[in-house]
């Protein structure tokens, strides 16, 4: 039988300088990805970069943020029937040569989306950031593993795989600004299954994060709002088996 | 002081303002991000008008002496105002980005209509 599509989801924001290499990295797995670009209304030259290295490029005409931009992958992942896609940041902090680990459980048919946590095997200490991204980090952690039950460590990781079903959920609804917090709850309220896999996270390879002390605390305030407020709502795809 | 009624009818409108907010969050039609300067005030306000001591103080502080819930109402338009001068730049935004819009489409139909394929930007 012929291997399921793949397709590798890469959002980036004026990444030239390391776009291309994520690119290439890859292009040389063995997995056989197809690799998505999704310019998020960059200034630079990411676009151009990216299809240069033989990445399939979605260009947004203007700066749409994280969750749009990741949204606008899944939206072709679902479209062009991938039965799996993985995302990871054009940024270079998230190393490609990873992606067997997050894969396994979804390949395996354990997980519907499994995301790669620079938490979970107590690897924290070589990732550096803020005190208040720290406290922030923990706070959202444990509010989140309250509300799926589960223990996630990493709630911001953006290196995820995701299955059919997965991609069926993130290309009809995708939190804005600050995804993966709110995606995790709405995986778990839509019965999907997730697990963490601990993974090792680069140094971002260039540019720097988005995120400042007084933006992480607003965020943070949307953020708890939006899960509080996400417990409310019906799902937007049916239950297995309804 | 403040009349009894008052408090109460304000504490009332202001907490089911707060429940009509969170409900329109629910039902998407209304995103976080532009709810929660809504939700603030609401909360505000309920915080005002439910307290009433806090409020005389206040009042004093402001130099309102003859009617304390007037408070109430500079406060209320305040915020009224930082919610309208959000929202100016919010839909100054979304003009600018239904600009880029219509321009992106005019060149794609353009391209689709056997003009040569433009080169990048």
């Amino acid at each position: 039988m012929r291997e399921p599509r793949r397709v590798a989801i890469v959002p980036a924001y004026n990444e030239e300088r390391s776009i291309g290499r994520v690119v290439d990295e890859l292009h040389a797995l063995d997995a056989g990805f197809d690799v998505v670009v999704v310019d998020d209304g960059s200034w630079d030259a990411t676009a151009e970069v990216a299809r240069a290295h033989g990445a399939k490029v979605l260009r947004l005409p203007f700066n749409l943020g994280i969750g749009g931009a990741v949204q606008t992958g899944f939206r072709y992942a679902f479209e062009q029937g991938y039965a799996l896609a993985v995302r990871l940041d054009g940024d270079g902090q998230h190393d490609p040569g990873q992606l067997d680990a997050i894969l396994a459980p979804v390949l395996s048919g354990e997980a519907d989306v499994a995301v790669g946590s620079r938490f979970a095997a107590g690897r924290g200490d070589g990732y550096r950031s803020s005190r208040s991204r720290r406290v922030g980090i923990r706070l959202l952690a444990w509010v989140v593993s309250r509300i799926v039950g589960r223990r996630v460590t990493d709630t911001t990781s953006g290196f995820q795989a995701v299955n059919a079903r997965g991609i069926a959920l993130f290309a009809r609804d995708y939190p804005h600004d600050y995804p993966e917090v709110e995606a995790t709850v709405m995986v778990s309220r839509h019965r999907l299954r997730a697990v963490e896999v601990p993974v090792a996270m680069r140094e971002r390879a260039s540019g720097r994060s988005s995120i400042t002390a007084l933006r992480s605390i607003y965020y943070m305030v949307k953020v708890l709002l939006a899960i509080f407020v996400g417990l409310f709502r019906r799902n937007v795809l049916p239950e297995e088996g309804s | 002081m403040t009349p009894l009624v008052v408090s109460i009818v304000g504490t009332i409108v202001s907490v089911a303002l707060v429940v009509v907010v969170l409900e329109l969050i629910r039902s998407h039609r209304l995103r976080e991000r532009y709810a929660l300067l809504w939700l603030l005030t609401f909360v505000a306000l309920a915080v005002l008008a439910a307290w009433r001591d806090g409020l005389n103080t206040i009042a004093g502080w402001v130099g309102v002496r003859s009617y304390p819930p007037a408070v109430l109402f500079a406060v209320g338009f305040v915020f009224v105002v930082a919610v309208l001068l959000h929202y100016s730049t919010v839909i100054s935004r979304l003009s600018d980005q239904n600009v880029v819009l219509a321009q992106k489409l005019a060149l794609l139909e353009a391209q689709l209509d056997g003009d040569a394929p433009a080169r990048e930007r």
